[in-house]
C-alpha cells in the first residue's frame, strides 16, 4: 500500500469517528435541553411553584381563560368555568372535571400550555392535578382543582392568559383486565 | 496557472459493458454523470409536485387535490428537492470536477464512491413509493415536526428510512471529498491555490459530516417514539415536541449552507472566466466561506422565534443571524468587484452567474428581514418565508447549478452548449421565476399562511399570477433538457480543451470531452 493510500485510510478512520461522535451528540442534545430548561426554569410547568411576593396588584385585572382537550378521545374533560378575572398576586382557584369514558380503568396525565407562551413563566400553580398521574376507574368522574397566582411581574401588555390542558393517556400504564376489549376507538 | 501536463492518451472504460458498467463503475466521471442524471430526474419529480400544489392554489376553494394529499405534496416536494435534487447535483459536480481541478486521477475511495451513489435510488423509491401505501406519504412537512410526525401512517416510516439512507450516502460522499481534497492534490497545488469550488466543497463536506448524523439521530428518535414506546418528543410520556425543533434545526441551519456554499464555489469559478480577470479577494472568499460555516452552528433557533423562547434567546439568535450577512456581503462584494472594469461577455454560464447574484441577493435581504425577531413573529409560516427560501434555494442553488452545467458541459460532452437555446432557457427561467415567487412576498405580508390548500378571497389575484409563473418555470426546464441532450448526442460546435477563452484551472488542460482516465500521472502546478 502506497504512502498516500495509508494516509487516506487514516483520515477516513478519523472522519468516520467524527460522524459517529456527531450521531451521539444528537442524542446528547436531549439531556442537554432538559438541563437548560431546568436551570432556566423555562419548562417548569408540571411542578408546584412557590410564590415569594404576595403583594396583590389591585390596579390590574388579568383575564385567565381555561381550555381543556383530550388527546385520544378517551376522556371527557372540561373546566367548570370558562374564564376568571384576577388581580396579579391574588390566589385564585378553578375546578376541572375529568371522566373516563372507557369500559376499563385508565391512567392519564394533563399537560398544561399557555398562550401567549411567555406568560408561562409568570403563571404560578400552587396546586394542580397536572402534577401527578390520575388513575380513573371505568366511567369514573372526578373534579380536580388548580390553585394559581399570576406573578405581578407579568409584562404590562399581557391582558389575557389562556391556560390550556391536554389530557394524555399515559403510555403502557393502562390497567388491563382479562377479557375486556381495549376499546381504542380513535 | 502554469502546469506541466503529461500526455493524456488512455481513453477507454474497461471492465463490464452495458448496464453493468454503470452499476459497477468506480470512475469518478461515470459516477458524477449518474449523480447529475439522478438529481435531474428527482428535480422533475419534485417539480411535478410543485405544479400540482400551484394548480390547487390557482383559485380559492378546493379543486384539484384533496387537502391531505396537498399536505403530502408540500412535504415530499421539500424532501425530494433538498435531498434528492440539489444535494446529489452538487455531489455530481464534485465528483466530476474536484479530481480534474486538483489534478488527481480519481476520488480517494473509488468503490465507496460507487456505493454512495447506488444508495440514492433505493432512498428515492422509498420516498416516492410512500405515496402509494395506505395513508399516503408523510404530510408533516419536510421538517417532520412532532406531534404530527408521530401520528402519521407508514408513509412516515418510509420517509424516515429514506432519510437514513440518504444521510449515509451523503456522509460517505462528504468523507470522500474531504480525503480527496486534503490528500490527493497534485504537487504544487497548495491549499491557497485550490480553486474556490474545491474550497467551498471542502467546507461543505465538513458541515455534512457534522450535521447529517444529527438529523439521523433526530429521525431515529421519531422512529422509536412511533414504534418502541420512547417519549423523546411525545408529550403523553413527558417528552417535548419543541426539543425536536431544536435538534432538527441544529441540523437544518447548517444544511441550508450545505445547499448554498458549493453554489458560491461555482459562481466564483464562472465570473473570473467571463470577466477575464482573476477573482477579486481570493483569500477573503475562503475566510468568508469558513466563517459562514462556523456561524451556521449558532443560529438555528431563528427558525423557532414563535415557540415561546425567552427574549434573551431571541436577541442572541437574531444578532447571530444578522452577523452572517457580513461574510455573505463580502462574497457578493468580491463577485461584483471581479466584474468591475473586466472585459465581460455574457455567454450562458455568465448569464446564470449574473442572474444568480441579482436574485440571490434579494433572497439574502429577505432573509435578513426574517431574522429580525419581532418581524419574524408576524411573518412566521406565511408565504413571505416561502418566497424567501425559494429565492435562495431556486435562484441561489439551482441557478448556480445551471450556470455550472453550462460552464462545464463542454468538458463533459465535448460540445459547446447551444448559445441560442441556452439564452432562451435563462430568460424564460429568470422571468417566470420572478413571476412565480415575487408575488408570494406580498401574500405573506398580507398574512396568507403556508401549507394550506385553500385561502381567503383577497389572495386570489397574486396566487393566480404565481401559478401561471410556476407553469412557465416548469416548462422552461425542458429547454435545459434540450440543450443537454443536444450536446450529449454530439451535436453542436466541438469544444477545445480550453473551452472558454479565459478559463483558468487544471480541468481546462485535459481534452474535451475529458478522457475516461485523466491525470494518471499527476501534473505539476507551479
Amino acid at each position: 500500500m502506497s504512502e498516500i493510500a495509508r494516509e487516506n485510510r487514516r483520515l477516513l478512520g478519523r472522519l468516520i469517528v467524527g460522524s459517529l461522535v456527531m450521531f451521539g451528540f444528537g442524542f446528547l442534545l436531549v439531556p442537554f435541553y432538559e438541563k437548560i430548561c431546568e436551570v432556566t426554569g423555562i419548562n417548569r410547568i408540571v411542578q408546584p411553584d412557590r410564590v415569594a411576593n404576595t403583594q396583590v396588584d389591585a390596579a390590574r385585572l388579568i383575564t385567565v381563560e381555561f381550555d381543556a382537550n383530550s388527546h385520544d378521545g378517551a376522556w371527557d374533560f372540561r373546566p367548570l368555568q370558562g374564564a376568571l378575572r384576577v388581580h396579579p398576586g391574588e390566589l385564585a382557584t378553578v375546578v376541572y372535571e375529568v371522566a373516563n369514558t372507557r369500559r376499563e380503568p385508565m391512567t392519564g396525565q394533563a399537560v398544561p400550555s399557555y398562550g401567549p407562551p411567555q406568560a408561562a413563566q409568570y403563571f404560578r400553580k400552587m396546586e394542580c392535578f397536572c402534577f401527578a398521574q390520575q388513575t380513573l376507574e371505568a366511567g369514573e368522574r372526578r373534579t380536580m382543582p388548580v390553585a394559581f397566582v399570576v406573578d405581578p411581574d407579568l409584562p404590562a401588555d399581557v391582558k389575557t392568559i389562556t391556560l390550556s390542558y391536554t389530557f394524555f393517556e399515559v403510555e403502557g400504564r393502562r390497567a388491563r383486565a382479562p377479557g375486556v376489549e381495549s376499546g381504542h376507538g380513535s | 496557472m502554469a502546469a506541466v501536463i503529461p500526455d493524456q492518451s488512455h481513453d477507454h472504460p474497461h471492465g463490464p459493458s452495458g448496464l453493468m458498467r454503470w452499476i459497477t463503475t468506480t470512475n469518478h466521471k461515470d459516477i458524477g454523470t449518474m449523480y447529475l442524471i439522478f438529481s435531474f430526474i428527482m428535480f422533475l419529480a419534485g417539480g411535478v409536485m410543485a405544479l400540482a400544489i400551484r394548480a390547487e392554489l390557482f383559485q380559492p376553494g378546493l379543486q384539484v387535490v384533496a387537502p391531505e394529499f396537498f399536505n403530502q405534496l408540500t412535504s415530499l416536494h421539500g424532501l425530494v428537492m433538498v435531498f434528492g435534487a440539489i444535494m446529489p447535483a452538487f455531489v455530481g459536480f464534485a465528483n466530476w470536477q474536484i479530481p480534474l481541478m486538483i489534478g488527481a486521477s480519481d476520488m480517494a475511495f473509488a468503490r465507496m464512491n460507487n456505493w454512495s451513489f447506488w444508495l440514492l435510488p433505493p432512498a428515492a423509491i422509498l420516498l416516492i413509493g410512500s405515496f402509494f401505501v395506505p395513508g399516503g406519504a408523510t404530510g408533516a412537512g419536510w421538517t417532520l415536526y412532532p406531534p404530527l410526525s408521530i401520528q402519521m401512517g407508514m408513509g412516515m416510516d418510509m420517509a424516515i428510512f429514506a432519510i437514513h439512507i440518504m444521510g449515509v450516502s451523503s456522509i460517505m460522499g462528504a468523507i470522500n471529498i474531504v480525503v480527496t481534497i486534503l490528500n490527493m492534490r497534485a504537487p504544487g497545488m497548495t491549499m491557497m491555490k485550490l480553486p474556490l469550488f474545491c474550497w467551498t466543497w471542502l467546507i461543505t463536506a465538513y458541515l455534512l459530516i457534522a450535521v447529517m448524523p444529527v438529523l439521523a439521530g433526530a429521525v431515529t428518535m421519531l422512529l422509536t417514539d412511533r414504534h418502541f414506546g420512547t417519549s423523546f418528543f411525545n408529550a403523553a410520556g413527558g417528552g417535548d415536541p419543541v426539543l425536536y425543533q431544536h435538534v432538527f434545526w441544529f441540523f437544518g441551519h447548517p444544511e441550508v449552507y450545505i445547499l448554498i456554499l458549493p453554489a458560491f464555489g461555482i459562481i466564483s469559478q464562472i465570473i473570473p472566466t467571463f470577466a477575464r480577470k482573476p477573482l477579486f479577494g481570493y483569500a477573503s472568499m475562503v475566510y468568508a466561506t469558513a466563517s459562514i460555516a462556523v456561524l451556521s452552528f449558532i443560529v438555528w433557533a431563528h427558525h423557532m422565534f414563535t415557540t415561546g423562547m425567552p427574549v434573551t434567546g431571541q436577541l442572541f439568535f437574531m444578532y447571530a443571524t444578522m452577523l452572517i450577512a457580513v461574510p455573505t456581503g463580502v462574497k457578493v462584494f468580491n463577485w461584483v468587484a471581479t466584474m468591475w472594469r473586466g472585459s465581460m461577455s455574457f455567454e450562458s454560464p455568465m448569464l446564470w452567474a449574473t442572474g444568480f447574484i441579482f436574485v440571490f441577493t434579494m433572497g439574502g435581504f429577505t432573509g435578513l428581514i426574517c431574522a429580525i425577531a419581532p418581524i419574524d413573529i408576524q411573518i412566521h409560516d406565511t408565504y413571505y418565508v416561502v418566497a424567501h427560501f425559494h429565492y435562495v434555494m431556486v435562484a441561489g442553488s439551482l441557478f448556480a447549478l445551471f450556470g455550472g452545467a453550462y460552464y462545464w458541459l463542454p468538458k463533459w460532452t465535448g460540445r459547446m452548449p447551444d448559445e441560442r437555446i441556452g439564452k432562451l432557457h435563462f430568460w424564460c427561467s429568470m422571468v417566470s421565476f420572478n413571476i412565480t415567487f415575487f408575488p408570494l412576498h406580498f401574500l405573506g405580508l398580507a398574512g396568507m399562511p403556508r401549507r394550506v390548500p385553500d385561502y381567503a378571497l383577497q389572495f386570489a389575484d397574486f396566487n393566480a399570477i404565481a401559478t401561471v409563473g410556476a407553469f412557465g418555470f416548469g416548462l422552461s426546464q425542458l429547454i435545459f433538457l434540450w440543450v443537454i441532450v443536444k450536446a450529449a448526442r454530439g451535436e453542436g460546435q466541438p469544444a477545445a480543451a480550453r473551452a472558454w477563452e479565459n478559463a483558468d484551472g487544471l480541468e481546462w488542460t485535459v481534452p474535451s470531452p475529458a478522457p475516461h482516465h485523466t491525470f494518471e500521472e499527476a501534473p505539476v502546478v507551479r
